[in-house]
Formats: C-alpha cells, structure tokens, sequence
C-alpha cells in the first residue's frame, strides 16, 4: 500500500505536467499554431546544447533562491510578498559595493558584494519582520508597500550617483565583484551560468540545515506551525518573526546579487519589478516549501520560462500564448489535487472489480 | 559622415527604386537623392538572385511587434524587404525582461544574417553578443556603438522632430497648456522631450509644459492614468513618445473627445492616425525605423554591410519629421513648420539633444 | 423485514499500515438512542464516517431499512436520511443561523434565493422539536450550545431521521447538557432515530437505550442500557476494572511553592477579571480551583505561566519573583503547565512527536548542541517518554495530529512531569478525555504530589475537583471567594459557591 502511495507522487506530477501541455497544446491549436513543432522547440531549447542548457540553468537559479526566500517565510507562518522589493534591495547593495570597491581583490571584494546583497535583503525583509513583531502590522500589506519603495529607492540611487551617462545603467561592476568565471561561462559554451548557481545551491542546503538541524531552526517552525504552543513553550515569537523576515530577506538578496553580478554585471533603471519574488511564491508553494521541492519547482518554471522562447522562434506563438501554456502546466501540477479527483473514479473501479474477483 | 551620408544615399536609392514598383513611391519621395538611378537598378537586380538565402532577425525590447508604434515600425520594415527584395522571411523575439536580451540575439545570430536589437536598453546585450561571436553582424537602433567591427548603430535626432511637433502644439494649444508623456527616462526620449520643449518655446513662451515619464514602454494603463491627469489640469495636446504605453494616451483623449473635451494627442514613431484616428491625432513625430531598418538590411543584401559605423537620421536625412496628411493642422501652421524645419536643416537653428 | 433503521454488518476498515475497525455490528432501531461506545482512538469515529459515506468500508455490509445500500459520500446519506451532527461544527461564522442551515440546499423562486422562506422553515423546524434559535442572529454570536442546535436543525432541514451525533457533549456547559438530552428525547419522541458517540457514561446510563462497545477497532457487543451500569459499560470500553474512586493518602504539605500576593488584571476593555488574589500551593498538595468558565481561570494560569502580563501584585515561586517574566524564565524556575486547550497551546500539532517532547527542553543540553539539534537525543528522550506514560502512537515520528486526545494529553503529561518541575500546573486536564486516561492523568496527578510536588488544578468539573484536590479554593468572577476541603464538603455546596454565594460557616 505504501508502495502505491509513493509511486503515485512521482506519477500525479508527471501525469499533471503532461495535462498542462496538452491544455496548453489546445490553446496553441486554437491560437493556429502547431503544438507538435512548437513543444519540440520548448524540449530542444532546454535541452540542445551546452549554451541552452546553461542559459536554462541561469533562469532557474534566482528562482531557487527566491523561492528558498518564500518558503522560509512561510515556514514561519509569514507570507513575505516582498521577496521582489528584497531582491532589488540586494541587488542594489551588490552594484554599489560592486563598483566601489575595486582596489579588492576579488576573493575579498566578490564575498563582500554578496553579502552587502544579503545583509541588504536582510534588513529590509527583518524591517517587516520588526513591523509585524512591534506593532503587529500584517507582513503582507508592510511588504507590497516595501516593495515599491524599494524599487524606486533603487532606481533613485543609481540614477542619482551611480549613473553611466549615457545609459539607462549603472556602471559596471568591477571584475573583481562579478560572479562570472571562466570556466563556467566556457563549461556552457558562453551561456551565462556563474556562481549564482553555486550560491543558490549552497543556500538550498543552509535552507534544509537551519530549519531541520538546528535550534533555530526548531524555534521557526514551532511558531509557523503553531505560534501559540511555542509561546507557551517559552519560545519568543516575535524575535523568531523578526529573524524568519531576516533570513528570508537575505535568500531575496542573494538572489538580487546574482542579477547585479551575474546575469548583468551592472544594474538597470527598472521600470518594473523583475517578477522573480512573485514567481518564488508560486515556486515555493509548488515545491510544498521544501528544499528538495523548491529546486525542483524551480527547474520546472524556469526550464519553461526560457524553453518557451524557443517556441516563439521556431512557430512564431506568441509570448501570450507561451505564458498560457507554462501558467497552465503550473497550474495542473499546483492543482494535482484536482487531477487525483478525476482519476478517484478509477480507482474505486479498479478495486469493485478487484473485490469481485 | 560624409562616408555615411554617401552609403545612405545609395541605399535610398535601391530602396526608391524597389518602392516604386510597388507603387508607394509617393511616401518615400523626399528620401530620394539626386543621383542617378539607373546604374543602381542593376545593382538591385543582380543581387536579388541571392536574396531569398538572406535573412534577417530582430530581437525587441519588452514591447511586442504589436505596440503600434516603435517595434511595429521595425517589424514592418523587415517585412517590406522580406516583400521588396524577396529576402527570406523574417523572425523576431519579444523579450519578456532584460535578462531575456541575450538569450534571445543568440538565438538569432545562429541562423540570421543580420540580427537587429531594438531599442536603446539593448546595447550591452548586443555588444557582449558581437564581440562573444565576431562573425556575427548585428545592428541596432536607438544607441550608439563605437568602435565594434560587426555592430551598426542607427539613432535618429528625434530632437528634431520633435521640434517640428513642439512647433504645431505651440501654435495649436488654447489652454496654453501642453503634455509630454515619455516611457522610460532614458536619453532617446529626453532627445524627444528637449526639442518638444523647445519647438513649443519658440513659438509659444507662454506655454506651459507639463511632464510624465510613466517608466515604462509597455503600460498602457499607465498612459491613460498620465494623460488623464494632465486632461484634468487643462492640458489639452499631449505628445507621448512612450511605445505601447502611449496607447493609453489615446484612449484616454478617445473618451474624453467623446465627452466633448477638446483635447488632441500627437503621436510618436509611425503616423498614429492610422491607427487611432484623425479624431484625437493632431499629427505624429514620425521616425521611420521601419526605413532605417529596411536600408542597413538592405545593404547587407547589396554585399555593403559597414559595421562598426554609425547612422543618425535627422530632418535632414528625413529620418524624422511630420507625417505627409495632416488634416488637423491648418496651412499657416503647416507653413510655419515648414520653416523651422528648413531652419534646421539649414543649420540657422541648433535643437539641444540629450546625446551630448 | 427487521425493525432495523441501521445494520451495520461485519464492518471492518483498514488503513495502511492500521486496522481500524474490525467486524463491528451495529443495529439501530427506529425510535432508539443508540450510544456508540469506546476510548478515543477506539474507531468510533471511523466506523461512523463509514455510515455517513465518507469511507468506504474494506469488508462488510450496511443496510439501510432493510435494504442493502452503498453509501460512497456524504450526499448519499444524506438521501438515506443520515444526518451527522459534529463535534467540530462545521458552520460559517459570518453567516445568521438561517443562512447556515440552509447553505448547499437553499430554496429558490426564480433562482434567487427565498429567505422569507428559509426563516419559515427554520422556525417550523425548531418549534416542532423544542429547538429554539434566532434565525436572524450570526453564529458568532450565539453560545455553542446554540450553534449545536443550529448543527442539527440544519441535519433536520435536509430531512434525516437517523441522526449521528459526535461526542455532543464535549463542548457544553452542565445546563446545556441537561438540555440536550431534553432536545434528543423530544426527537426520538417524534420518530427520529439517534446514534450518540461518546465515552461519557453517565450520560449513556441516562439517555440511550443499547449501548454499542468498540475497543481499540474491535467490536465488543451491544448491550441494553438496563442490563449495564457505569462499571459493566467502563471494563468493556477499557478491558480492565476501572474505578472511580481516586485512592490516595492524605496529603502531607510541606513549605509553599507558588505565591500569589494581590494579583490583579486587566482585560482590554479595561475591567479586572482578576481582581487581588492571593494563595499559596504548598508542596505535596493538590490544590483545586474550581469555578463555572469564565470567571478568570485562564487568566490566572496566563498570570502565573507568564502567558500575559498583570498588573498589580506579585507572583513567586520558592520565594523568587517571576512577576510578568517571560514563560521561558518561569519555566525555568520550576513550573511545568499543562495548558487548558492542548490543541491551541499543549501541542505543535503538525511536529512529529519527537519534536513535540523536547518542546520546552530543546534548547538545552543534550539536545542543543552548539545551535545544533541532536536529533538521536531528541529521539531516545522520546521513545523514552513515550514507553514511560504509555502514549499509544504507531511510531514515536508520526505527527502529534495523528494521535487520539487521550495520547496527545498523555504526551504533554510526559513532557512537562519530565521537566522536574516545582509546581505544575494542570488546567482541564481531562476534557474530552475516557475514562481511562482520565484515571491515568488522574493518578499521575496524585503521584506527582506523592513526590513533593505543588499540584494546582484548575477544572470546570466539579467531580474532578473533589476526586483529586486536597485544598479547594472557588473563584469567582475573578476572586477567590472562598476556600474548603474535599473532605468536607460536597458538590451542592460547591455548586453554590461557584454560583457566587459566599460560605456561611453553620457550624
């Protein structure tokens, strides 16, 4: 019986995966365009070639971290929407101390903008934290709004002192600040992995360690799961408030660094979010808040997110319709639950016939 | 830029010549040099026989090749070479964030002669992609790129235009009060917004100018919030140079015209009023990316693609300027523009650009 | 054709890993009050479900008037005339009485709903068996006895003539028992047919006609209520003699261990619900608070766990000051606590066990090492405790949610008696509880006196108080109002004190 069960959680996934690409495949057909073309574009996006596969890999690492960021949170009972305003937080801390401090080296300069990256995160998650924790402000309402100042702080800051003239940048990171080697770039044929992924892999594995190996660690999910039963256990709630906002806004930072000192080595004047701390909800929560869940999750969004290019190339659908197709994949194995419903039929079938015979 | 200047001629005049066979030469006129034609015809001709194994590729900034206005532009001047020199068909890449710019010109420059980054934000993006694969041509426009053997830049003195639109609102306005929404703070549109500014000076000092940069190219509900505001102050002609958010900009004046508001829009990048209306269009900044595409795409055709070169299309090259119907302006108006524009061409007027 | 609204035949329902229940009968006849008997975890509630079509029995047969039926959900016997009153409600707060009961089968003209028409129903409905609520009010508004009522109108609504009631009585004050019954005699009056789950005999003796026994998944038999009494029903649910009488020696107090000096508190509303009390439990004695609910209970264990801050008097323990410290330092000092509401403050409910043992003690040696959890540590301790207090889980890493009420309280009792506390604090220790875990907690109560221990035991529940204090102090309306003996006195007497009338001594 045990056996089923687990051998159906690897089967309801899959089966849900296959589900959204055919729903998305009717969208497609109805959209005019071929879903057989289109969906071996997607495969052979991800997967044809060093460039491709590490370009992949580059949109699934700040989706780990974002994700890791979401689900700390949620671990601890949070909801931290502001993952996004705590990734450009970071973000910004890593450009500034990334063009500041060239005379370096880069075993000390690099670490350092990472962790300016994280500490910046850090704060301005830890400052809704404290919000919650002091006046019991809701965490959700405190981080939107945390998220547009961030943004535009951001955008001020680099517009009024770090501005290339001429650009819409910053200037570039020193070499020294970037995480982007050699032999990673050459490893994938030019695409743009660096040690964002080391960094991001690291943190899955402090994610499972804080939470599951320590004291700490204890105290967080003791109060996310029960905030009641762990202050009467003498556990202080809002300091581990405090810290849970702390911790999950410095994964968001880490995840803003790869971005200022990976992917681009200089940070632009947005004029929008980057939509990764909205997607590391969807990430964390597909990922059942888990480690193991969340680089799986994110592998699945991002994979989608840059094999759907792919599909734009090769026939011509449109970003829209690409969208459609990756929300609904995401969407059948969220709502795997609703596939379980419609094979439950099945199954009492499959077992009246079993107890006839 | 005389080298450039010669290079352009040539190109507009294949470019003329593939025109008038389809009979939309009346457009492209003033593009057309002096110089002789004929010999360039056989130019043409020989090297159509290749073309069909030419293609081109274009990668656009967030905005989609639907945004009626900056990328459409584009778009259509691929498909008109794809139409006139029987290259083979075009493709394109909508990026969804800025993350998505390299990916997407790799891609391209896999299988596409000549790859075209779209818009100003794309620099980095194309310079990292042509010096990774130097056996790559790109192209972009909106920005300038120096000293790269296989990228042309192409950018345009937008200032210019839109002086000639600051000229017409000046002279248009009865509230004296004049908007501009631009998309994102970035030096192209402060270019639009300089020389609005000044056209609307020289003609009118009174006037006020009230300005929107809503931050992005691809909100148009962004654009309408903008222009609503400025309809509610008593603006009643906005100039946006805004992309796809400037949509809203027209939707907004499209209600408030039916409400019997007398407000107007001028419109950016392609003659607006074909899309929106000569109800609300008072008239358009027209850059024709579409022609700026289609002539260096050209050239790559004519074996004369010149990397490492760079571009501008001001009034003078008719890059920029009003478009040819202008049924809401009046002669006199229409009069005027004309001589500022010869001004400027002439070089009696200098329009400050936010290039320098 | 049998007289059998119900048969539940030869029932047995496996889960992976569990069976539980197995080759169950239950008969119910028309007209009847059936009780459904056993422990908490015994399979009452499964088997249940089952009838109300929310499992699907592995073996066996259910028959419905005689007919053989599969009920594979809930609408099904619904249709059947099953109607299931939970323990839990299952109501929306916001929502008026009207609106709860006819929610999912609303009656409509034109396909907008008719209200004017719900509300008639609903009053034929409450006037026809003695059920009366205000169709208007909201839910969270009403007393719980009221919601109950409105649980089963809504069950009447949808027309059942069987009706299941879980454990009804967990949740209601003494007079809403008394009216509950009223409420379930009235309805088999007029030809419904009851099966109560419960484990509380007195109200089996007094209510049901047969009695049906399930110890742990196993069905013992049925048995008309004339034929048992407390003590038959008590060994067949438990499998053992049970009694009733909590056999301890005289207390023996030594110094005291709490001291409360002029204790006072404020609500938000600014009035005192505890207003300067003062007392001491000695150790080796069990002190009783007894009272009605409300009257500053909670508030008072809050004070002294430093759960929430007073604001006038002092609290010490071994004559240390732990006025408004924080739980953690109280705990410290020496008091262990185990909360009134086990779910909301005993337990993290989705911890394993394990994790839930070391709750108050994680933080220290051996457990904590470095930041670190040592989690072979935290397993032995468990496994220890486990064994120690009998907690019945199948493995020491299943989630505490698993558990049944009785092993989750077993549990906390392990958890904080192992703390080597100075005083424990036991407040409604045995709600919702068997008997037999009830004389289980009872006895390490007692046990815990035996060691020298301070015992204070707040409970709503008269017969406890006077089984297991040795001092009895009544509180009420956030004042000790008076103090008596166990030995001298008796339950009128203290009914009437916790009403509020002070003790005349008459000699």
């Amino acid at each position: 019986m045990n056996k089923i069960f687990a051998k159906q959680s690897i089967v309801v996934p899959i089966v849900s995966i296959f589900l959204g690409l055919m729903f998305g495949a009717i969208v497609m057909l109805a959209g005019g365009y071929n879903p057989i073309t289109a969906y071996n574009a997607l495969v052979s996006e991800i997967f044809s070639s060093r460039y491709n596969i590490g370009e992949t890999i580059a949109n699934i690492t700040p989706l780990i971290l974002t994700g890791l960021a979401v689900a700390f949170a949620f671990r601890t009972g949070l909801f931290n929407i502001g993952v996004e305003g705590q990734l450009i937080v970071g973000m910004t801390a890593a450009t500034i101390v990334g063009i500041e401090f060239g005379y370096l080296p880069w075993f000390v300069h690099m670490p350092l903008s990472v962790i300016a990256a994280a500490l910046a995160g850090g704060l301005w998650g830890g400052l809704a934290g404290y919000l919650k924790a002091s006046r019991g402000v809701n965490e959700v309402i405190t981080t939107i709004m945390l998220n547009f100042i961030a943004l535009y702080l951001g955008n001020y800051l680099i517009k009024a002192f770090y501005l290339e003239p001429g650009t819409a940048r910053s200037y570039k990171i020193e070499d020294s600040a970037s995480l982007r080697t050699d032999w990673m770039t050459n490893l994938f044929d030019g695409a743009r992995v660096d040690l964002g992924l080391i960094i991001a892999l690291i943190a899955v594995i402090a994610f499972y360690i804080i939470l599951w190996k320590t004291k700490q660690g204890f105290e967080l999910r003791a109060v996310g799961l029960n905030h009641h039963a762990a202050k009467n256990a003498g556990i202080n709630v809002n300091s581990n408030v405090v810290k849970a906002m702390f911790i999950s806004g410095m994964l968001a930072g880490l995840a803003g660094a790869t971005r200022s000192l990976g992917l681009f080595d200089a940070q632009t004047i947005a004029a929008a979010y980057t939509g990764l701390g909205f997607d590391g909800i969807a990430v964390a929560l597909l990922g059942g808040n888990g480690a193991i869940g969340i680089v799986l999750a994110a592998t699945l969004f991002g994979s989608l997110k840059f094999g759907g290019g792919g599909m734009n190339y090769v026939e011509g659908v449109p970003n829209e319709i690409i969208n459609v197709v990756i929300a609904s994949v995401i969407f059948f194995v969220a709502a795997n639950g609703i596939f379980k419903l419609i094979i439950k039929p099945f199954k009492a079938k499959r077992k009246q016939k079993g107890a006839a015979s | 830029m005389k080298k450039f200047l010669l290079t352009l001629s040539a190109l507009m005049l294949v470019f003329s010549v593939v025109l008038a066979g389809c009979g939309q030469a009346e457009d492209e006129e003033d593009m057309n040099d002096t110089n002789g034609s004929g010999d360039m015809e056989e130019d043409a001709t020989e090297e159509n026989k290749g073309a069909s194994d030419i293609s081109f590729g274009m990668v656009t900034d967030v905005g989609g090749v639907d945004d009626k206005s900056f990328n459409q532009s584009a778009w259509e001047g691929l498909n008109k070479l794809e139409a006139d020199l029987g290259t083979a068909e075009p493709k394109y890449l909508q990026s969804d964030s800025d993350a998505d710019y390299i990916p997407h010109l790799n891609k391209m420059i896999k299988d596409k002669d000549l790859t075209w980054g779209i818009g100003f934000n794309m620099a980095d993006a194309i310079i990292e992609t042509a010096e990774r694969n130097p056996d790559a041509k790109l192209a972009i426009i909106d920005n300038e790129i120096k000293d790269i053997p296989n990228i042309v830049s192409v950018t345009f003195s937008e200032n210019e235009g839109a002086y000639l639109v600051g000229v017409v609102a000046g002279l248009t306005t009865n509230t004296n009060k004049i908007g501009f929404v631009g998309g994102v703070d970035i030096p192209v549109i402060k270019n639009f917004e300089l020389g609005f500014l000044e056209g609307v000076k020289a003609v009118n000092p009174e006037a006020e100018v009230e300005k929107n940069y809503t931050g992005a190219f691809d909100k148009a509900d962004l654009g309408k919030n903008a222009a609503a505001t400025m309809f509610d102050s008593g603006v009643d002609i906005i100039f946006h140079a805004a992309g796809g958010t400037g949509n809203g900009v027209f939707t907004e004046a499209k209600e408030r015209k039916a409400n019997g508001q007398d407000v107007w829009v001028i419109g950016v990048d392609k003659d607006q009023s074909i899309e929106f209306g000569n109800e609300v269009t008072l008239t358009s900044m027209i850059k024709k990316v579409d022609e700026a595409v289609y002539q260096v795409s050209a050239d790559l055709v004519e074996g004369k693609y010149e990397g490492g070169s760079h571009i501008v299309l001001g009034l003078k090259e008719n890059g920029v300027g009003l478009p040819e119907e202008n049924p809401n302006i009046t002669d006199e108006i229409l009069a005027q523009v004309e001589e500022y524009k010869e001004k400027i061409v002439s070089g009696e007027i200098t329009v400050p650009s936010a290039y320098e | 054709m049998s007289n059998y609204v119900v048969e539940m035949l030869n029932i047995t329902k496996k889960f992976p890993g569990i069976v539980a229940n197995d080759n169950i009968n239950l008969k119910l006849k028309k007209g009847e009050i059936h009780a459904l008997l056993g422990e908490n975890g015994a399979g009452k509630s499964t088997l249940m479900n089952i009838l109300f079509g929310l499992y699907q029995p592995t073996e066996g047969e259910i028959r419905i008037n005689g007919k053989k039926e599969i009920i594979n959900n809930a609408n099904r016997a619904i249709e059947l005339g099953i109607g299931m009153v939970h323990q839990h409600f299952k109501l929306v707060e916001p929502f008026t009485v009207t609106e709860n009961i006819i929610l999912g089968s609303e009656p409509t003209t034109g396909g907008s709903i008719n209200y004017k028409k719900a509300v008639k129903q609903v009053e034929e409905i409450s006037n026809q068996y003695g059920l009366q609520v205000d169709p208007h009010a909201k839910i969270e508004n009403i007393s719980v006895g009221m919601q109950q009522r409105v649980e089963i109108i809504k069950t009447l609504y949808r027309g059942a003539d069987i009706l299941i009631f879980d454990e009804p009585t967990a949740v209601l004050t003494p007079q809403e028992i008394d009216e509950l019954l009223d409420i379930m005699r009235n309805l088999v009056a007029q030809g419904k047919s009851i099966i109560l789950i419960t484990h509380k005999l007195k109200e089996i003796m007094a209510i049901c006609d047969m009695v049906t026994i399930i110890r742990r998944g196993k069905g013992i038999g049925s048995i008309a209520t004339k034929d048992a009494s407390p003590e038959i029903l008590a060994e067949k649910m438990v499998g053992r003699q049970v009694s009733f009488e909590r056999e301890k020696e005289k207390a023996q107090p030594k110094g005291p261990i709490l001291k409360l000096n002029n204790v006072s508190m404020k609500n938000e509303k600014n009035v005192n619900v505890l207003n300067n009390i003062s007392f001491e439990v000695k150790a080796g004695e069990v002190l009783g608070i007894a009272g009605v609910d409300g009257n500053g209970q909670s508030e008072l264990i809050q004070a002294i766990s430093g759960l929430r801050k007073i604001n006038g008097g002092q609290i010490t323990i071994n004559n240390h000051d732990i006025t408004n410290k924080n739980p953690r330092k109280i705990a410290e000092s020496g008091v262990a606590h185990i909360p009134e509401d086990r779910h909301k403050h005993g337990l993290v409910l989705d911890f394993m066990m394990t994790e839930n043992m070391v709750l108050k003690s994680y933080y220290k040696k051996p457990f904590n090492k470095n930041g670190f959890l040592d989690y072979k540590a935290v397993d032995e301790y468990a496994k220890k405790l486990i064994e120690q207090f009998d907690v019945r889980t199948p493995t020491i890493y299943d989630k505490a949610r698993s558990l049944s009420g009785g092993n989750q309280q077993k549990g906390i009792i392990a958890r904080e008696i192992n703390l080597q506390p100075e005083l424990l604090i036991a407040a409604q220790p045995t709600r919702g509880l068997d008997v037999g875990a009830i004389e289980f907690i009872h006895s390490q109560l007692i046990e815990e006196r035996n060691k020298d221990k301070a015992v204070l035991l707040i409970s709503y529940e008269l017969e406890e108080i006077l089984q297991v204090s040795d001092r009895i102090l009544v509180i009420y309306e956030g004042q000790i109002i008076g103090e008596v003996y166990p030995e001298e006195t008796n339950d009128k007497e203290l009914g009437l004190m916790m009403a509020g009338k002070k003790l005349t001594k008459e000699g």
